[in-house]
Parts: C-alpha cells; sequence; structure tokens
C-alpha cells in the first residue's frame, strides 16, 4: 500500500541543560506521520509528548536542543534550522499548533478580531479589509455565532470553549498542512470538550490537514485517532492503529494505562495503579524504561534495552515480551474483552449502566 | 436498595448564595437542596461555573450564604457561630482542594503544612505526641518521615495531593469535602490517590462530598449524585440509577459527552448538546421532585408525565437487552 508522508523523524534525540546537568527528553525516537490521517500522542506528564511535536516548529525551550536525529518535511530536514526566519516560513504557516490553555495563546489586550486578521496579513499579505473579511468567515467556520459582531470584542468576553475556537481560527487561518493539537480540551468542560473535538475533525475533513494530537485522556483518544503512538520516558513504546492499541495491547506500560480506566473499576475493589514512578531523565536508563514499574519484567529487560518488535504491518511495540524466546504472557485480566466491558456500560445514547448484568 | 433509617451527617436547605458585582448581583446557587448521609460519598457533578465550588464553599464557610440552612448533624452552620462552635466545625470539616501545588504553602516544610491544623487547635499533649501524629498522617498516605522536611516544590503532583490529603486526614475529621481531588493529576497517579481516599472511607468511616466534573471517576467513587447545572440541582440519585436511567436532558447531554475508551463505541457516538433555550419549558415552575424512589428530578407536572414515560422505556429495553 502507498502511503504518503507528510512528516518523517528519524532517531530523534533531544536534550535540556539543567542547572549544569543534562537530561535527554526525547530518546532515539523515530515516527512517520501519514497524510490526513490523526495521529494521537499518549503518556504521562514528563513522558516527552509535548517536546516531541515541539521540535516540529522549533519552539523547543532555550535550554532545550537536538542532539541528534532528522525531522523531514516536504523533502528538508527542519531539525537543522536555526534561523527564526527560516522557522516563520513553517511555524503557525505549514505547521500550526492549538495549545491547552486558550487564555495563555491570546492576548488580552487585543481584540479576537484583530489576532485573527494579524495572521492573515503577516502570511498571506492580504490588506486589512480582506483579512478582516476572511477573519469572519473563519469565525463562522468554527461556530461563533454573529461573527461580524463579535469580532470587535476582547477574549475575554469569550467564554472558554469559544476561546478555544478562536485560537483554532487563527491556527487554520494559514491553511496549515499540519495541526498540532497539545491537550486542546484539558482545560474545558466535558460537554464543551466534545464540542471542539467534534470541531476538529469536522475542519480537518474540510481543510485537509493532517492532525497530531497530544493527550492522555484515552476517551480522546479512542474518539478522534487513527493511529495511536504511546510514549514512556522520551520514547515510544507501542506504535499501532486505534483498534490494535485497544484491543490487542502488547506493552506491559500501554496494559497499565488501559487497566487505570476508572470505568474498569469495579465499586469496592482498589483501582489499579502503576507502581511507582517514571526513571529519572538525568540518568542514562538501561535495557527497558518500564521494567522497575512492571509486573512481567524479565532479566533482560534490565539490561538490554527492546527493539521495536513487529505485531502486525500496521502495530509496533518495544517489549521483550514479543520476543520468541519470551514466555508466554497474556495481557492482564481487567482489560480483556474491553469493547464488551465497555458496551456493557453503555446503552443507546451513551448512556452507561452495569446495574442489571 | 437503600436503608431507610440512614443518619443524615449534613442537610442543605434552600440555599441561595449571591455574589454581588457593581450592584448588580448574580446568583450562583439557587434553591440547592440536598442531604448526606453519614459514611457515604455524595458527588456534585457539573461544568465549571455550575456553581458547584461555591457549595463546597459555603459548607466549610469560606463563601457567605443569602438564604437557606445548612445543618450539620442538627445544628445550623451558616450562621454567626460562637468561638467554640466554629473552631469544632473547622476541625470536623476539612477540605481537599484541586491543586495541590496552589494549597500548599511553598515557603513551608511538609511537617509544618501537615501540622498546621494541629498546632492551631493544640491537638496533642507534648512534642513527641505531635511528631507522631505527622509521622502517622505521612505514613497513612504511604509518604516517609524522612519527607517531612522537605518543600512541596520537591514532590510530585501526586505525592503533593497525598500531602494534602494527610494534611487534611491528621485533623481526624468526620466529612470532607474534595473539590476536585484528581483534576490536576496524571491518569496513572489519579487511581492512587482515589485508592487512598477510598481507604480512608472504609477504615475511618469518613463521609465525602466529592464536586467533580468527570461522571467516569464519579461512577466508580461515588454513591449518590447530584447533577447541577447553572445553579440548580437537575437530578440526583443513587450512581448505578443515575448512570442507568438519567432522565433530565442536561444528565443525558453530560453523560454522553464523556468520551468512552473505546474507539469503536466513540467512533459511532453521536453527540447531544443541550440547549435549554431549545426545550419545551411550558407549564408551571419545575421543582426537585422525587420521580421513583431516591430519583430525583427537576419537573413540573408536564415533565413528570413525560419522564415517566421515558423511565418506562428504558426499563423495558434494559429487561431486552438482558434476554437479548
Amino acid at each position: 500500500m502507498e502511503k504518503n508522508i507528510i512528516l518523517s523523524v528519524k532517531d530523534l534525540e533531544v536534550k535540556f541543560k539543567v542547572r549544569d546537568r543534562e537530561l535527554t527528553a526525547i530518546r532515539n525516537v523515530s515516527l512517520d506521520f501519514e497524510e490526513g490521517k490523526v495521529v494521537a500522542i499518549v503518556g504521562e506528564s514528563g513522558s516527552g509528548k509535548s517536546v516531541f511535536t515541539k521540535t516540529f516548529t522549533g519552539m523547543l525551550d532555550i535550554n532545550g536542543r537536538i542532539s541528534n536525529g532528522e525531522i523531514y518535511f516536504e523533502g528538508k530536514d527542519i531539525s537543522k534550522i536555526t534561523d527564526d526566519k527560516d522557522w516563520e516560513q513553517i511555524r503557525g504557516k505549514k505547521i500550526a499548533t492549538v495549545f491547552q490553555d486558550p487564555m495563555t495563546s491570546l492576548n488580552p489586550v487585543r481584540t479576537i478580531g484583530y489576532q485573527i486578521s494579524e495572521v492573515i496579513i503577516k502570511h498571506q499579505g492580504k490588506s486589512k479589509e480582506e483579512a478582516k473579511q476572511i477573519a469572519i468567515e473563519l469565525m463562522e467556520k468554527v461556530g461563533i455565532k454573529d461573527a461580524a459582531n463579535r469580532y470587535d470584542e476582547y477574549p475575554f468576553m469569550y467564554s472558554g470553549g469559544m476561546r478555544q475556537r478562536i485560537v483554532i481560527a487563527i491556527a487554520l487561518a494559514c491553511r496549515p498542512k499540519i495541526l498540532i493539537c497539545d491537550e486542546p480540551t484539558t482545560a474545558l468542560d466535558v460537554t464543551i470538550q466534545a464540542q471542539i473535538i467534534e470541531l476538529i475533525k469536522e475542519l480537518a475533513k474540510e481543510y485537509e490537514f493532517t492532525t497530531i494530537y497530544i493527550t492522555h485522556d484515552l476517551g480522546v483518544v479512542a474518539n478522534v485517532a487513527d493511529i495511536v503512538a504511546v510514549m514512556y520516558a522520551g520514547q515510544i513504546v507501542e506504535y499501532g492503529l486505534v483498534e490494535e492499541i485497544f484491543y490487542n495491547p502488547q506493552h506491559p506500560y500501554t496494559w497499565g494505562l488501559l487497566s487505570s480506566l476508572p470505568q474498569l473499576g469495579e465499586k469496592g475493589d482498589e483501582l489499579f495503579a502503576i507502581k511507582g514512578t517514571p526513571p529519572s531523565l538525568f540518568q542514562e536508563i538501561k535495557g527497558d524504561g518500564f521494567a522497575p514499574r512492571s509486573e512481567y519484567s524479565m532479566k533482560i529487560d534490565f539490561e538490554l534495552e527492546p527493539p521495536m518488535f513487529k505485531v502486525s504491518d500496521t502495530h509496533y511495540a518495544k517489549t521483550w515480551l514479543l520476543d520468541p524466546r519470551a514466555p508466554k504472557v497474556e495481557k492482564p485480566k481487567t482489560i480483556q474483552n474491553l469493547h464488551e466491558k465497555m458496551l456493557a456500560l453503555t446503552s443507546k445514547g451513551g448512556v452507561y449502566s452495569d446495574r442489571d448484568k | 436498595m437503600t436503608e431507610t433509617n440512614r443518619e443524615v451527617l449534613l442537610d442543605v436547605k434552600n440555599l441561595e448564595v449571591t455574589f454581588t458585582n457593581n450592584r448588580k448581583k448574580f446568583r450562583a446557587v439557587k434553591d440547592v437542596s440536598f442531604q448526606i448521609y453519614k459514611g457515604e460519598t455524595f458527588a456534585l457533578v457539573g461544568e465549571s461555573g455550575s456553581g458547584k465550588t461555591t457549595i463546597g464553599r459555603a459548607i466549610i464557610g469560606l463563601n457567605e450564604t443569602s438564604d437557606g440552612d445548612i445543618i450539620y448533624k442538627g445544628k445550623k452552620i451558616n450562621c454567626k457561630l460562637s468561638k467554640e462552635e466554629s473552631k469544632e466545625m473547622t476541625r470536623n470539616i476539612q477540605m481537599i482542594f484541586q491543586d495541590p501545588a496552589a494549597s500548599l504553602n511553598e515557603r513551608a516544610t511538609i511537617s509544618y503544612c501537615i501540622a498546621e491544623g494541629l498546632d492551631n487547635y493544640k491537638l496533642y499533649k507534648d512534642e513527641t505526641e505531635r511528631q507522631q501524629k505527622i509521622d502517622a498522617a505521612l505514613e497513612s498516605v504511604g509518604l516517609l518521615p524522612e519527607h517531612k522536611s522537605r518543600y512541596p516544590h520537591e514532590f510530585s503532583g501526586g505525592q503533593r495531593q497525598r500531602v494534602g490529603v494527610a494534611r487534611a486526614m491528621v485533623m481526624e475529621p468526620e466529612f470532607i469535602v474534595a473539590d476536585e481531588p484528581i483534576s490536576a493529576l496524571d491518569v496513572s497517579i489519579r487511581a492512587q490517590v482515589l485508592n487512598l481516599m477510598n481507604k480512608f472511607k472504609i477504615e475511618r468511616g469518613l463521609t465525602y462530598l466529592f464536586i467533580a466534573h468527570d461522571l467516569s471517576v464519579v461512577r466508580y467513587f461515588s454513591d449518590r449524585i447530584a447533577v447541577i447545572n447553572k445553579g440548580r440541582i437537575v437530578e440526583i440519585a443513587p450512581t448505578e440509577d443515575l448512570f442507568a436511567y438519567p432522565l433530565h436532558p442536561y444528565t443525558r447531554s453530560l453523560l454522553q459527552s464523556v468520551p468512552m475508551p473505546d474507539p469503536r463505541i466513540e467512533k459511532n457516538k453521536e453527540l447531544i448538546v443541550y440547549d435549554e433555550s431549545k426545550r419545551d419549558l411550558s407549564g408551571e415552575k419545575p421543582k426537585l421532585r422525587e420521580i421513583v424512589k431516591d430519583h430525583y428530578v427537576f419537573m413540573n407536572d408536564r415533565e413528570k408525565a413525560e419522564y415517566e414515560v421515558q423511565l418506562q422505556k428504558m426499563i423495558e429495553e434494559r429487561k431486552q437487552l438482558k434476554v437479548g
């Protein structure tokens, strides 16, 4: 099958200097992004998911640097760009980002209209009048009612969900090829979250951009993703189609993430919690980074880093459990028959119950 | 399912909280009534701005109330209390806050953070007992005595929230208001803090008011749920009933928006957006009324008739589901 790769990351390594010491936030990550697909990157905070995507737009903090690897976008290795002028040709224009908190991404003392049209004037060279027209159209596209009148209002006059819609409108003003959504709904209410997710999906269809979602909410992942990449301690430990990750997970860390879903908790029983804490990134991590927290670790896990094992053409996992010599281990009981279990919690209209089972 | 002679620990009656801003009045909490029984976990669920936190804060006396009663163990507490009484209340009702980074004094050691309440109330005979109490509180939340001399910033989010729990527990309260205690935490850490709170509930017979927006957590954690929208409670029911037979359209829309961690379900879901202006609001003024035992819905007679039909239909569907 011919795949159209829009962004290709090869052996990426990112280091940060913190108080005279260096930590490795991304450890040899390779990932191809297929055009038009939605890729969700999941993991705990500190797993490196935000840092990873920040390298695509040259937005690493000043103490961070790409120490190894390449990032190919439109045939060019963008990891080598150092000039901010060059970045401006990509950042916001071809690869745009929607951040978690809309209040911090908007300028509180500028009107909504100004902030959208500013981008259009700058990147598309339109006149002020034309830009206003496009901006109002965009505002309508993202679901702002009465857009022409709300054009001159300030961010504080908008609700949280509306602000996030504006941020999305700004991100789309330049018709980017890739939209990075960094926890776009974490600061929003569930009902608003559902609407924003829906909006991004519709816009992706219409504007034909590739979406990269960063989230820790597996419910959101299930809703939006075509492909899921699970990150742990700066590495991608499992990668596959969304159904493969939910129904046939292979890495013990993915098992842990799924097992700790509160939906799977039986009342009165303890909820599953992954033991311990992620490893310190200041030290060199030997073997499998998850081994000290895993119930399934073997001797080799502490000695040698596992390669990516192929599960199917679309599904890979970085665990020694997939080595033919490893003992056969089944995924935990809690997450077996996940779909049946979730279905039991749902009835028509998305109403959940297990009262009558 | 529920016994009739449960002891009511907290009784909230017709509570109103009004904020005044530039002489404009805003009723954040409107005619809210509910009871919390001893030993149960009662959840208050709603979106931001619904007034759920305001209710929690009114109970611990941080927000003034403009009307109604908050009765704790038969005694009204939302009025001027004597010094003694007020002290007693503060000790018995503790709060766990959403953001442990913001609620702990960053310039104080963990030992001080935990012992502050003890010190204010002189809840120890001597220094040895004080230290013992701090150590015990730390241990009960899975932290070590050596953590005592550290500062909050040296801890991870999950550990900090455990300090927040220890700080509340050391006072040996009867009742805890937990305001989104796990929203700021990572998925894998959430389970740890929830397990901890559950442990205290079982061991010490604690009663919780759990304020949250995440229905999947609430389902696992609470015995009864009240759904609040724009300062008004629209539905109260035992957890399983609320999830099986949600009646108020707002409850239904809220339940439906929570994404299920299952791609096959999520990808086939249709979104219901709740819009009050599109609802038929004819008939007399609605009130919170019981529809079946323990299940209350904000409704008038016309709506009650509709909900009864709906409920019957859902029960039938459920039976069929079981047979099929």
